[in-house]
């Protein structure tokens, strides 16, 4: 076995990145540690809290839960390229109304996973916030107020009622 | 923690991955979706060799009709199934499934086949395979062989799957409309593994025919409730027939005791299910 490193070649926040990187790194220490990249946090490393969550390709994903090497070619798109772009003003702003947030260590993952809720077509209802939530912890706000500044956005985009 | 080190392979085609897998010199295993494996190596709890990447390799994924089959993919993501309307309308009972399955980030990634392949016994997919006697395509360098769901599930991560095989795809036959459907699961955080769950199947003739009851998270694999099956064989469903049934929930059914629950309360939480699936159906259908 080696600790060669590998070529990788990728989109990350709307940049062409050509670098290398070893095979047993993981999507999040890459763009932390090797891109400077420190928004995306990193907690529990098996998948569970959801700090690390990144967009590859379009879809949210667990970066604790992917290898660097395997987002060789992808499009990576980070808390960074989200907010700066502008994306997630709305949202941001409501968890900043509500008080969604305390500590912020969970703040990057939840407002793409919220993102991915909002931006989709499916029916939004406080349960379905919950539901889409579900695997990104918080441990500071007791998650009512995240999920009080995530259905705002959605009746603010869709209308009155959920 | 982090992952040990290990050598990666992504190869573009399955003939390339037989190469590998015949190696019978190196300790390799199969990267699919990773939700488990990336888990399991960040844990230091396997340390592989090599990993063999089959991300790329075309045709191993997607969901088709084919006649009254519906074949899926191994490498199909959970998130393909859960917005597949052929799965709605055909495979109702892993429509109500595929939600449960882990979280929606980690649905983006993880495969249908992997879950398999995996066989954790408080997973959902393995458990649905099994109510709708689903039929598993292993392949290798010696050719294709099918596996009854009823033949693959050994044990606690064992299945009938030998080290040279990979899954590459799994059949259902389609299930008509008036089918008796459940699926419920009992979890600390939605998403997370079942304490124990149950999926429920069953053809309905004015009585019921050809019940599956599916138990999973109480017993090292998913398993079958037998002698619930044989008391509601051509019943007709009502509080007695259920009660019947869901005091039988676990007889002669090994029970296994984890970190969540005592086998005790694991008996306690199946008898509860299949009480709570089966009342829910009466109700549905009066």
């Amino acid at each position: 076995m080696t600790a060669a490193r590998m070529p990788i070649s990728l989109r990350i926040n709307g940049e062409q990145v050509e670098t290398t990187v070893q095979a047993r790194t993981n999507l999040v220490d890459f763009l932390r540690n090797e891109q400077q990249l420190t928004g995306t946090h990193v907690g529990c490393e098996h998948g569970v809290c959801g700090a690390c969550t990144v967009r590859v390709d379009g879809r949210i994903v667990r970066g604790c839960l992917m290898l660097a090497i395997q987002a060789n070619g992808t499009t990576v798109e980070t808390i960074e390229g989200q907010s700066d772009s502008g994306k997630l003003e709305e949202l941001q702003a409501a968890f900043h109304r509500h008080n969604a947030l305390q500590c912020g260590f969970c703040t990057p993952g939840m407002l793409l996973t919220a993102q991915e809720l909002l931006d989709s077509d499916k029916p939004i209802t406080r349960e379905v916030i919950r539901d889409q939530i579900s695997g990104n912890y918080c441990r500071c706000t007791g998650y009512q107020a995240i999920v009080d500044a995530v259905e705002e956005v959605a009746i603010a985009r869709r209308g009155a009622s959920l | 923690m982090k992952a040990p080190e290990f050598d990666y392979v992504r190869p573009d085609t399955l003939e390339d991955v037989f190469v590998l897998l015949d190696d019978e010199t190196c300790d390799a295993r199969l990267l699919a979706g990773g939700q488990s494996l990336i888990a399991a190596l960040n844990f230091r709890l396997d340390a592989p060799e090599l990993l063999i990447d089959i991300n790329r390799i075309d045709g191993l994924s997607g969901i088709v009709e084919d006649g009254d089959n519906i074949r899926i993919g191994a490498l199909t993501r959970h998130v393909e199934v859960e917005n597949s309307q052929i799965v709605a309308r055909h495979l109702p009972l892993l429509s109500k499934a595929i939600g449960n399955v882990a979280h929606a980030a980690i649905r983006n990634r993880g495969t249908f086949g992997g879950s398999l392949a995996l066989a954790d016994p408080a997973a959902e997919i393995p458990a649905c395979c099994l109510a709708y006697d689903a039929i598993i395509t292993a392949s290798s360098s010696s050719g294709n062989r099918t596996i009854r769901a009823a033949d693959f599930f050994h044990g606690l991560y064992e299945t009938a799957l030998e080290d040279h095989e990979i899954i590459t795809a799994v059949e259902f036959k389609k299930r008509a409309p008036n089918d008796l459907v459940a699926f419920d699961e009992i979890t600390r955080r939605h998403g997370d593994y079942a304490m124990a769950g149950l999926a429920f199947s069953a053809a309905a003739k004015g009585k019921i025919e050809d019940p599956h009851i599916v138990f999973f998270g109480i017993s090292d694999r998913p398993i079958r409730a037998v002698e619930a099956e044989a008391i509601l064989e051509g019943a007709r469903l009502d509080q007695p027939a259920i009660a019947a049934a869901a005091s039988k929930a676990t007889e002669g059914i090994e029970l296994s005791s984890d970190t969540s629950a005592s086998e005790a309360m694991k008996a306690h939480l199946a008898r509860t299910l299949l009480n709570r699936a089966l009342t829910s159906i009466l109700e549905e259908k009066p």
